[in-house]
């Protein structure tokens, strides 16, 4: 590889911002055991272009990750099964293709992180050469190049490069997650999936990781789906909010739409349970009850047996994806009322 | 493709001194292990010095005057019942039990660990289909299965060393499967994944080199069993030829002498323990420098 295409493919290698790089649509996954199934994912859809970044927010257990397994067509099989949908990564039908052309897409153009540094990285092995690995999966060149393109990676995520022919246990876990954001984004990938990237560190090192991942992430015009449960995370790192609840996405907008807009119940309910830095003494008001089993997810809106504003409607059918404005979509039977609104979180 | 000067210079720089070389580096500061190796060593130069100035006449000498001699000056090791020199037939039985105890092994090993990493990390029918076939393998005693396969190829040392090398595939099969099952669910196998690793390539890059430690400790002890196994054989005509003085052929025919010639069964006695205790002290100390979390 000559200079020209490594500093091409460093830079030049993403399309325009604005051009769908991750389409979704009517996802739905389950894992099929044998005395039950779990629907994991239900009919959840969404897109992304590139240079944005999309926030999936919602508790444990909402879906969040298997989406992003199925995204990169890995969700485990058996027990996992897509049972419909498509998913679109820069004109790649990820569903439908081999697992040989599959692996020639995952780490090009399309790339994620896991949440915990410590068993992400393999223990046996430099991280340089796990860096090089990576590079040597999908551009035709030596060791030696891919190895340097390592050491290059290694310093853009703020390691000496010097470090590169040392062991992940040598790290610390902040370090550990640059070396895992440095694989995922040695090829320049168009899309970058970051499951809870930050939730295994210390809260000061999730702020300098963060901060490194927008910075990389405007310099290499790099879509990013970052999945989170950590409000303040998609308020400091997102462009767009999706809050999945039981598998579905019950509210999506910008970030402005979702956090000063806020429409659905949930929505209010996840605001409401954080603590306000500007007024300690106001007592949190958390949800009642807990997450919807997903073996037995009610007929109607799954949130309607913990929301307070939830009528016989709500419990009756399954409510429609309802368009307020051109970037806000809320899932809410009550919003058939012309009137009806929510308190709005303080 | 050109290749840049200030590229060179990093990859020169900050590049890893060769894994064997660290490897190596670890090793030596455990004293069981270059104990073991230096064993291994000698006995490998012992090997090489009877390849080059030994000849099977000289080891098949028969001296009708000087039968049952103990150890002397002339005879280091004595002498047996045909007045053969004992101390020039074990030095030239090193190396059928080197050749058992690192091929039979090592063929086993092949084998067994490539089987045994497809079954535990491939799962369902794949598994099913090698572990029975293991399981029908470690069912038949293994004394009994080298003699089948020895009667089919006919005798001879390669062939001893295919029968015992059969006769450990199913230990190393169960044992790679279990490592593998135990490091499959891993993240980093999941991330190798995500980066687009092929399967294939992540059984061999990412799973077996995390479970390759009771590999090593099995590999260590099947060294020092095949020996034995192999003498069993040789005892009962099924292993090298009869004037070839394999070591565990030696102990078999000294042992009707065990009370009037002990030394007949004495030295090639030590020499099997040596070589066996040796591959165990090397097995243990490649299994802590083989890990680099333990290089401080």
């Amino acid at each position: 590889m000559s200079n020209e295409s490594l500093t091409k493919s460093m830079t030049g290698g993403a399309a325009e911002t604005g051009e769908n790089v991750l389409e979704v649509k009517n996802l739905v996954v389950h894992y099929v055991l044998k005395k039950e199934t779990v629907e994991a994912v239900n009919d959840v859809s969404f897109t992304l272009k590139s240079g944005r970044s999309l926030g999936l927010v919602g508790e444990t257990g909402a879906g969040k990750t298997t989406t992003a397994l199925a995204i990169m067509n890995l969700v485990p099989n058996p027990p996992g099964v897509i049972k419909s949908g498509t998913v679109n990564v820069c004109g790649h039908e990820m569903l439908k293709l081999k697992p040989i052309e599959l692996a020639k897409i995952r780490g090009a153009d399309i790339s994620m992180i896991f949440q915990d540094p410590m068993t992400s990285l393999n223990p046996v092995m430099t991280v340089g050469n796990q860096i090089a690995e990576s590079v040597k999966l999908h551009e035709d060149c030596s060791h030696s190049q891919a190895f340097d393109r390592a050491v290059e990676m290694l310093e853009l995520v703020g390691i000496p490069g010097a470090r590169a022919s040392e062991y992940p246990h040598e790290f610390s876990g902040g370090m550990q997650q640059r070396v895992v954001i440095a694989i995922a984004l040695a090829c320049n990938p168009r899309v970058l999936i970051a499951d809870e990237p930050t939730t295994a560190l210390d809260v000061t090192i999730q702020a300098q990781v963060l901060g490194m991942m927008s910075e990389l992430k405007t310099k290499m015009n790099t879509a990013l789906l970052m999945i989170t449960h950590d409000l303040g995370v998609v308020a400091k790192m997102c462009d767009e909010v999706a809050v999945m609840y039981a598998g579905r996405i019950v509210e999506k907008g910008t970030l402005e739409d979702v956090f000063n807009n806020t429409m659905h119940p949930y929505t209010e309910g996840l605001f409401n349970s954080l603590p306000k830095i500007d007024n300690r003494d106001t007592e949190l008001k958390p949800i009642p009850g807990l997450m919807a089993d997903p073996t037995k997810l009610p007929v109607g809106c799954s949130f309607a047996p913990r929301c307070s504003y939830a009528t016989d409607a709500c419990r009756a059918r399954r409510p429609e994806d309802r368009y307020v404005s051109d970037t806000h979509m809320v899932v809410c039977t009550a919003y058939e009322d012309p009137a009806f609104h929510i308190e709005g979180w303080q | 493709m050109r290749k840049s000067k200030s590229a060179t210079l990093i990859s020169k720089q900050y590049r890893r001194k060769g894994f064997l070389i660290e490897v190596w580096l670890r090793l030596r500061t455990n004293r069981g292990a270059v104990f073991g190796l230096a064993v291994l060593a000698l006995f490998i130069l012992i090997m090489v010095y009877t390849f080059i100035f030994m000849t099977p006449a000289d080891v098949s000498k028969i001296d009708s005057k000087s039968r049952y001699l103990p150890p002397s000056s002339a005879h280091p090791f004595g002498t047996d019942d045909m007045g053969r020199d004992l101390f020039v037939r074990v030095l030239y039985g090193t190396r059928y039990s080197l050749a058992i105890a690192f091929g039979a092994v090592g063929i086993g090993a092949v084998i067994g660990t490539f089987f045994g990493s497809i079954a535990g990390y491939y799962g369902g029918w794949t598994d099913q289909i090698i572990m029975r076939i293991t399981d029908v393998l470690h069912s038949l005693p293994g004394i009994l299965l080298g003699m089948v396969i020895v009667t089919i190829l006919g005798a001879g040392l390669q062939t001893l060393m295919i029968a015992i090398g059969f006769t450990v595939i199913s230990g190393f099969v169960r044992m790679a499967r279990a490592s593998v099952l135990s490091v499959k669910t891993s993240e980093f196998v999941e991330s190798a994944r995500a980066i687009g690793m092929s399967e294939f390539r992540i059984v061999f890059s990412q799973v077996l080199p995390n479970s390759i430690s009771p590999l090593i400790v099995t590999f260590t002890a099947r060294m020092a069993t095949s020996v034995l196994a192999a003498a069993g054989l040789s005892f009962l005509g099924f292993g090298v030829p009869v004037p070839l003085p394999e070591w565990g052929a030696l102990i078999s025919a000294g042992r009707n002498y065990l009370t009037t010639a002990p030394h007949l069964t004495l030295f090639p006695g030590i020499f099997i323990m040596l070589m066996a205790f040796s591959c165990a002290l090397l097995g243990d100390g490649l299994r802590d420098a083989l890990d680099p979390k333990l290089n401080k």
